[in-house]
């Protein structure tokens, strides 16, 4: 993965120094609230419900088990012994005390990690494929320009005073893992039929209150453009995105209400001026950069033999070969698979880690993956490059630790946002929901059965647990100071990104386990062979499991 | 005189802002160093360019740098007003100014802008910062240094990092 070099870790450890001043000044009375306020939140630091939450970036969702440790150590010395990894691929820390937030920079510091731009009107950590450079359907690993992008949009001067927060994501696989279709830009790496490299650019995708699937604006950017077009496009947001009105002043507001065309030929226009200018991307750079993500020393193992061995073991273990279907992944390389830690088992709230469980994750890297993890968007921990003849001893490993419900992908797997117990922002509870949810469904072979479901849950419109892209989408809501719960079906985060349609009127909490198994019975009911719930749904449509759910609420 | 800084020092402020309340274009524009609203200088310029070099303009922060466009090089002085901290339209509006219209003068930042924006403002071509009343100019001036090195090209600093690292 990147390291940092003598410039970065001095850009880095300049931001820790400027952060404790200001702190100090805040605490001295020296800034107000509202000037603290964005210089904090560009530091990741939200005034929460019951204390602060410090968001610290994990870039592209790499962590190498020193970072682990030293969030572990985090966790353990300012927090409450855990951390939650966040639908963007960050790690959360709930309770630490603003007065330490400037030594957790400087800790974080140590090990290459910053918590800048992770929140506020700024340009934010950028996302990607938790399976970049392993994944067989890959044409170009995005991570090397996903570290050209992180060093770009950090501290920019001109972008730091965004109308609102912008978030970008890159994929370079044929199957979309990083939602590049619902981020204000969504790039994916691509190539031109001479072998060039270049994006695809989306824009004006996001959740939220206004859902929207990002415009395609630019079908082969080449790849030594790509910080000048990003440039043009931030200039023309900056410039023109609303500031009247915070819920209109995302980038979709504005690509919606210039229409995609015009957006696209002011861009255009902007980037005429910059183009070929001195942050045109040279070979050098890209190649630089590159190096930081070269392919693993694997070893090379005779496939057939792994392979019948592993079944073997999973015949004798039927626990172990229902681990090897949902948290194991076919590799880009013989003998070699991507294992997904689960951190979603019943009881515990989804993404939510313990010290004690970063430790280990760090000890598993660096007995089974090159000493480097990923976060996932859907809250999840990918181990990706372990030999196939380590599985098992990986699996018995990874039990102890409780990563190893093999649920990746199920229904239980749920997207969950922290919610009304965390956050302030919140309409309703979302974490008792998804473990209600998850209790109602516990059945394995009934979840397998069920087969590939999304279920993502938001306590507010804010959509942080994504809810409009869950084929099932449950979304919190506040009627008079009551907490209800609305129901969306049909969303869809993958390449053929769809927003969910309400069901009807939203239910009370107590109900919501039982609203979504008559959900599951009607798709059963209906689906035919080989359906996942999403392909039934768009086959028959909402109104038979509207009929259901109503009838039966009456 | 109000002080203001300058070229990372603490100066007097020779200018006098006109119409920060909103005025008629066909105002009466005194003698003196005077910055005029931008509809000011687009209904008096015949008349205004013989004194363009004790003239400046200001613009408000929806009035982008293209509405003044070539001009400003005539000018002495192009001042950006922040009516809110928050409205970062102004880091763009200096960029360009400098970057695509070549204006060299002195180009200042007032309104509500505060200590910990002075990198940033000065990275996008701002060399003079009019500050809130009551705000410790000599405290102010160390953060026009907060970093030591930076990313992006910018108006400080012609080349990115990656067209200069060793
Ligand atoms: S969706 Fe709403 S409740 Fe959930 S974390 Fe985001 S802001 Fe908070």
């Amino acid at each position: 993965m990147y390291q940092y070099d003598d410039y970065d870790r001095k850009i880095i450890s300049d931001r820790v120094t400027q952060f404790r001043n200001q702190t100090e000044r805040y605490l001295a009375g020296e800034l107000t609230e509202e000037q603290f306020l964005p210089l904090r939140l560009q530091n990741g630091l939200y005034i929460q419900r019951l204390a602060p939450m410090l968001r610290v970036n994990v870039p592209y969702g790499m962590l190498s088990a020193r970072q682990l440790r030293k969030l572990a150590h985090i966790a353990r010395h300012y927090d409450k012994g855990y951390c939650h990894v966040s639908t963007r691929q960050n790690i959360q820390f709930n309770w630490p005390e603003l007065e330490e937030v400037p030594d957790i920079l400087a800790e974080l510091a140590e090990v290459e990690m910053h918590a800048t731009q992770s929140s506020g009107n700024c340009i934010r950590n950028v996302t990607s494929d938790q399976f970049a450079g392993v994944s067989s359907d890959e044409i170009v690993d995005p991570r090397p320009y996903c570290e050209i992008i992180r060093q770009w949009s950090s501290f920019h001067p001109e972008f730091a005073f965004l109308p609102r927060k912008f978030k970008i994501a890159v994929t370079g696989a044929a199957s979309d893992r990083a939602a590049v279709q619902v981020h204000d830009i969504g790039l994916e790496v691509v190539k031109n039929q001479a072998g060039d490299i270049g994006f695809r650019v989306l824009v004006g995708g996001g959740l939220g209150r206004t859902p929207v699937i990002g415009s395609l604006i630019n079908e082969f950017l080449p790849e030594q453009h790509l910080l000048s077009y990003l440039e043009a496009i931030l200039r023309v947001y900056n410039q023109f995105g609303r500031r009247d009105n915070k819920y209109k002043a995302r980038i979709k507001i504005l690509v919606k209400a210039m229409g995609a065309e015009a957006f696209a030929a002011k861009v255009n226009a902007e980037f005429e001026h910059l183009r070929d200018g001195a942050i045109t991307l040279t070979a050098e750079e890209v190649a630089r950069v590159a190096r930081f993500f070269p392919q693993p020393s694997y070893v090379s193992v005779d496939e057939s033999a792994v392979e019948s061995s592993v079944q073997q073991l999973a015949e004798q273990n039927p626990a172990f070969g229902k681990w090897l279907k949902r948290n194991v992944r076919a590799h880009k390389q013989a003998g070699y698979a991507a294992v997904t830690l689960s951190l979603k088992p019943t009881g515990v709230a989804p993404g939510d880690v313990t010290d004690a469980q970063l430790d280990a994750i760090a000890d598993l890297a660096e007995s089974f993956s090159f000493g480097e993890v990923r976060t996932t968007h859907e809250q999840n921990i990918v181990l990706a490059d372990v030999r196939k003849d380590q599985l098992f001893d990986l699996w018995q490993a990874a039990k102890k630790q409780g990563f190893a419900t093999p649920n990746i992908g199920t229904l239980t797997d749920l997207i969950c946002c922290p919610g009304g117990d965390f956050c302030s922002l919140a309409n309703a509870k979302s974490i008792p929901i998804a473990e209600a949810i998850q209790r109602q469904f516990d059945n394995l072979d009934y979840l397998y059965d069920l087969g590939d479901l999304d279920l993502n849950i938001s306590g507010c419109m804010n959509a942080c647990g994504h809810h409009h892209v869950g084929h099932i989408g449950i979304l919190g809501v506040d009627k008079k100071g009551q907490e209800f719960y609305q129901v969306q079906l049909g969303g869809n985060a993958g390449s053929d990104a769809a927003l969910g349609s309400v069901l009807g009127p939203a239910f009370t909490a107590d109900v919501m386990p039982q609203i979504i198994q008559t959900l599951i019975d009607v798709y059963v009911a209906k689906r035919v062979e080989g359906e996942r719930f999403i392909d039934t749904y768009r086959r028959i449509g909402i109104a038979p499991f509207k009929e259901q759910v109503y009838a039966q609420a009456d | 005189m109000p002080k203001l800084i300058k070229d990372f020092e603490i100066v007097e402020d020779n200018w006098q802002v006109l119409g920060l309340d909103g005025c008629e274009a066909s105002i009466d524009v005194p003698a003196g160093n005077v910055i005029v609203p931008l509809a000011v200088w687009q209904a008096q310029k015949d008349q205004l360019q013989a004194r363009a070099q004790t003239l400046g303009v200001w613009l408000n922060s929806d009035q982008m740098a293209e509405e003044l466009g070539d001009d400003a090089t005539q000018l002495a002085l192009v001042a950006v007003y922040f009516p809110g901290f928050m409205d970062g339209r102004g880091f763009s509006t200096a960029r360009l100014l400098r970057e695509r219209y070549g204006f060299s003068g002195e180009l200042r930042a007032f309104g509500d802008i505060f200590r910990d924006q002075l990198f940033f403002l000065k990275r996008c071509g701002f060399n003079s910062f009019s500050m809130p009343e009551g705000t410790d100019l000599e405290k102010n001036l160390a953060s026009l240094q907060d970093f030591s090195e930076t990313y992006q090209a910018a108006c400080d600093q012609p080349l990115p990092l990656f067209r200069r690292r060793s």
